[in-house]
C-alpha cells in the first residue's frame, strides 16, 4: 500500500474567503483601538444573533483557540497558562488562547496585522458545549475587570422538554437588561428577527454546503470545511456571510457538473467524528487523499447549522437553536444522528477522534463506537490525540490506524 | 539455485525482523537486528545478512513488502501494508481460523481479528501511551538492573505475582521500588511486571475465540504467554518465532501479490 502523496485541490472561494474574514478582523481591531463600537466576546454556539441586535461587534475567542492551534503556536503557549494554574489537561483551546494572552503573542497579528485581541466590554458564554467555555471567559473577566453573562444550558439532552426550552428563553431574556446597560441601547425584537432570519440564512447555505458532499465523488473533503466554516462561525447574521457561501456552492457545483472530486479517483468515504486536530490539518487531508479516500462528512462542521432559528419566537429560536446540536445531546440521539449520517453520506468508516483535553466533543468514550458498528456494521478506529496541543499526539500511531482502516475496507468482498 | 524468493520486513520501533520465503512459503532465511538511527541501511544489513542464511543470492529477491513504523523508510522495498495487515496474515499462515491476535511490541500493542477466511473483521491498538509494552518491561530491567535476558528466568522461577496498580510506566517503576524497599523478593515484581502487561493488553478489548500472542514481548518471555492463558482462562496459542508475525506476514503478502500479478 505504497501513498502517494496527494496534491490538495484548491477551492478558489478560499480567497473571497480571506477577504470576508480579513475584512471581520480589521473592523474589531478598529473598533478595539478607538472605541467606536462595542465588542461582545460570545461561545461559539452562544447567543451571538442577540449580541448583534444589540449592535455588538462579536467576536469568538473559540476562533481565536482554532487559529492557535492551526498556525502550530499552541504547544509553544500552553506551558505560559500552565504555569499560571491552568491545567494542561482542561480544554487546550482555553490554555494555548489564556497562553497566548500571558506570552502576548497571537497568530492575528501575522494573518491580519493586529497587534492582539480584541478587548471585551462583554463576555457572554453557553456552557452548551462545556464548562470549559465560562472558566475560559472567567480568566478575562479578572483580567479586564469587564462583565460575563451567561447561558447555563443542560447536557446529555434527549428530547428538547417544554422545560428545558422555557428555562433557557428565560435565561437568554435575562440577559437583556444587562446588555442593554452595556451597549447603551434599548432591546429591539425587530432588529433580533433581522438578525436570526440571516443567520437562518446562511446556515442554511452553510447545510447545502455539507450537503454537496453526498455527492460521489465529493467536490469538497472535511478538512476543507474545517476552513471554509469560518464565516458560518463568526459572520453568521451578516448578509456577507450569505453572500460568501454563494459563491462557494457555485463552485461547488461547477466541480460536481465537472465530475471533479475534491479527491482524485475518490474510492473510500469517512466520517470524522470530534474535533479536527487543528495542527494537522494538511498532513491529514494529503493522507486521506492519497489513499483515495475522502472525509466527506462531520459531526463538527454540522453543529453549525441552526434550523429552529427560524421559529416565530426569536427567544424560542435561539433556546432551541443553540440546545439542539450534537454535543448538546444524550447519547442514543447521537446514535441515532451518526446512524443517518452513515446512510445519507455512503460511509465506508469512521475515524473517533479521541481529543484528550476535549472530552465534550470525543464521543467514543462511552461505547458510542461499538453500538454504531453493531447496528449498522460500520468498520471504524479511534485516534488519541488532541485539537491544539500536538504534544498529545501521536503521529505514526494515527497514520497506521488510518492506513489499516484502508487496507480492512480494500480487503472487503465486492 | 536460482528459485525466486519473497522478503518481507518489518521495521519496528526496537528492532528490524526480515524472513525470506520461497514459492512453496518455507522460510528459506531470516534475520534480526536493533533497528538503530538508520532504518534503511538496517534493513539492508539484514537482507544481506539472511540472503547469506539462505545461501542465496540477491538477485533471487523477487519482490519485498515492508511493515512496521518504518516500512516507508526501506529502499529495496516494492510495496507496503501495516503492521495490522501483516501480523495478520503471519499468524493466519499458523492457524488458519477464525482468530484474535494479540501482538506485543515494543511500543504498542494491538489486537486483530480476522475471520475463518482470514480476513481482518476489526483492529484496536493501545492508546497513546508505552504502559502495557515491551518497553514497559525494558523500563522495568533498567530499573532494576536486570539484564533484560533474565526478566524471563525470574518470571518463570516463581508463582507469585505482586500486583502493580499503576497504569503508568513512570509511576509503576516507582511502586516497584517501594515494594522492593518493604523486601518484595525481585522475581515476584518482574512477575507482576509480566502481569501488568497482560492486564494492560486485556482490556484493550474483548478476547473472544481462539487468542493468539505474537510480538517480541511473548518471543523473549515465554510466561506471557502463561499469565496470558489464566486470563482469558483458555488456551493461548503462539506461533513459532514469534517475534517474526509480521516480518512473515510481510513475505506472505509479497507472494501473494507477485501470484496475482502472474
Amino acid at each position: 500500500m505504497s501513498q502517494e502523496k496527494s496534491a490538495i485541490k484548491k477551492i478558489r472561494a478560499t480567497g473571497a474567503m480571506r477577504e470576508v474574514m480579513a475584512e471581520y478582523f480589521a473592523e474589531l481591531d478598529e473598533a478595539a483601538k478607538t472605541g467606536s463600537e462595542k465588542i461582545a466576546w460570545c461561545t461559539s454556539v452562544g447567543p451571538a444573533e442577540l449580541l448583534r441586535s444589540f449592535g455588538f461587534l462579536v467576536y469568538f475567542p473559540e476562533n481565536h483557540g482554532a487559529l492557535l492551534g492551526a498556525t502550530r503556536m499552541a504547544a509553544d503557549l500552553i506551558p505560559a497558562a500552565t504555569a499560571a494554574g491552568y491545567s494542561p489537561e482542561i480544554c487546550s483551546y482555553l490554555t494555548s488562547d489564556v497562553g497566548s494572552y500571558l506570552s502576548k503573542t497571537t497568530p492575528l497579528t501575522r494573518a491580519f496585522g493586529m497587534e492582539s485581541v480584541p478587548k471585551a466590554d462583554v463576555l457572554v458564554y453557553n456552557t452548551n458545549q462545556c464548562r470549559d467555555v465560562q472558566d475560559w471567559l472567567g480568566f478575562y473577566e479578572r483580567e479586564w475587570g469587564v462583565p460575563m453573562l451567561g447561558i447555563q444550558t443542560p447536557r446529555s439532552v434527549g428530547d428538547l422538554s417544554d422545560a428545558i426550552v422555557g428555562g433557557l428563553i428565560e435565561q437568554h431574556k435575562a440577559l437583556i437588561p444587562h446588555l442593554e446597560e452595556i451597549s447603551g441601547r434599548k432591546f429591539d425584537i425587530d432588529r433580533l428577527r433581522e438578525v436570526m432570519a440571516s443567520s437562518h440564512r446562511c446556515t442554511q447555505l452553510w447545510r447545502e454546503v455539507l450537503r454537496l458532499a453526498t455527492h460521489r465523488p465529493s467536490p469538497i473533503t472535511f478538512f476543507d470545511c474545517t476552513i471554509h466554516m469560518g464565516p458560518a462561525v463568526v459572520l453568521r447574521g451578516e448578509e456577507r456571510a450569505e453572500r460568501y457561501y454563494e459563491v462557494l456552492i457555485a463552485e461547488l457545483e461547477e466541480r460536481i457538473a465537472d465530475g471533479v472530486g475534491a479527491v482524485d479517483d475518490e474510492s473510500l468515504r469517512f466520517y470524522w467524528e470530534g474535533m479536527p486536530v487543528w495542527g494537522k490539518l494538511r498532513d491529514h487531508a494529503e493522507q486521506f487523499a492519497g489513499h483515495r479516500a475522502c472525509v466527506v462528512a462531520s459531526t463538527y462542521c454540522n453543529s453549525w447549522i441552526f434550523d429552529a432559528l427560524e421559529y416565530a419566537d426569536p427567544f424560542e429560536g435561539m433556546a432551541r437553536a443553540y440546545t439542539e446540536i450534537f454535543i448538546v445531546r444524550s447519547e442514543d440521539f447521537k446514535q441515532g444522528y451518526m446512524e443517518s449520517m452513515v446512510r445519507d453520506y455512503a460511509i465506508d468508516g469512521i475515524i473517533f477522534h479521541d481529543a484528550k483535553t476535549c472530552p465534550n466533543n470525543s464521543n467514543n468514550r462511552y461505547g458510542l463506537p461499538l453500538r454504531l458498528r453493531e447496528q449498522i456494521g460500520t468498520p471504524f478506529v479511534v485516534i488519541d490525540g488532541d485539537l491544539n496541543d500536538l504534544r498529545l499526539y501521536s503521529e505514526e500511531q494515527a497514520r497506521t490506524q488510518f492506513e489499516a482502516l484502508v487496507e480492512q475496507l480494500q480487503e472487503q468482498p465486492a | 539455485m536460482n528459485d525466486p524468493l519473497y522478503c518481507g520486513v518489518d521495521v519496528g520501533a526496537s528492532s528490524t525482523k526480515l524472513v525470506l520465503l520461497d514459492q512453496s512459503r518455507e522460510v528459506r532465511g531470516h534475520s534480526i537486528r536493533r533497528s538503530g538511527v538508520d532504518y534503511a541501511a538496517t534493513a539492508r544489513a539484514c537482507l544481506d545478512e539472511a540472503i547469506g542464511a539462505a545461501g542465496a543470492e540477491a538477485g533471487q529477491v523477487r519482490r519485498t513488502v515492508s511493515t512496521g513504523y518504518g516500512r516507508r523508510n526501506v529502499d529495496f522495498s516494492d510495496d507496503t501494508r501495516t503492521e495490522l495487515h501483516c501480523h495478520g496474515v503471519g499468524c493466519y499462515h499458523h492457524f488458519p481460523s477464525a482468530i484474535t491476535i494479540v501482538d506485543i511490541g515494543c511500543q504498542d500493542n494491538k489486537i486483530i481479528r480476522l475471520d475463518e477466511s482470514g480476513r481482518r473483521v476489526d483492529f484496536k491498538m493501545n492508546r497513546k501511551c508505552a504502559a502495557g509494552t515491551g518497553a514497559f518491561l525494558e523500563e522495568i530491567a533498567l530499573r532494576l538492573d536486570v539484564e533484560l535476558e533474565e526478566l524471563e528466568r525470574l518470571a518463570s522461577s516463581t508463582t507469585e505475582a505482586v500486583r502493580l496498580n499503576s497504569f503508568c510506566t513512570v509511576f509503576a517503576s516507582t511502586e516497584i521500588l517501594s515494594h522492593l524497599r518493604r523486601g518484595e523478593p525481585l522475581a515476584n515484581l518482574i512477575r507482576g511486571a509480566f502481569a501488568s502487561v497482560v492486564n494492560r493488553v486485556a482490556e484493550m478489548d474483548r478476547l473472544d475465540g481462539e487468542v493468539v500472542l505474537t510480538g517480541g514481548v511473548v518471543a523473549h518471555n515465554p510466561t506471557t504467554a502463561e499469565i496470558f492463558a489464566d486470563k482469558v482462562d483458555g488456551e493461548v496459542k503462539v506461533p513459532p518465532d514469534p517475534q517474526f508475525s509480521g516480518a512473515l506476514g510481510a513475505a506472505l503478502t509479497a507472494l501473494a501479490q507477485e501470484e496475482k500479478n502472474a
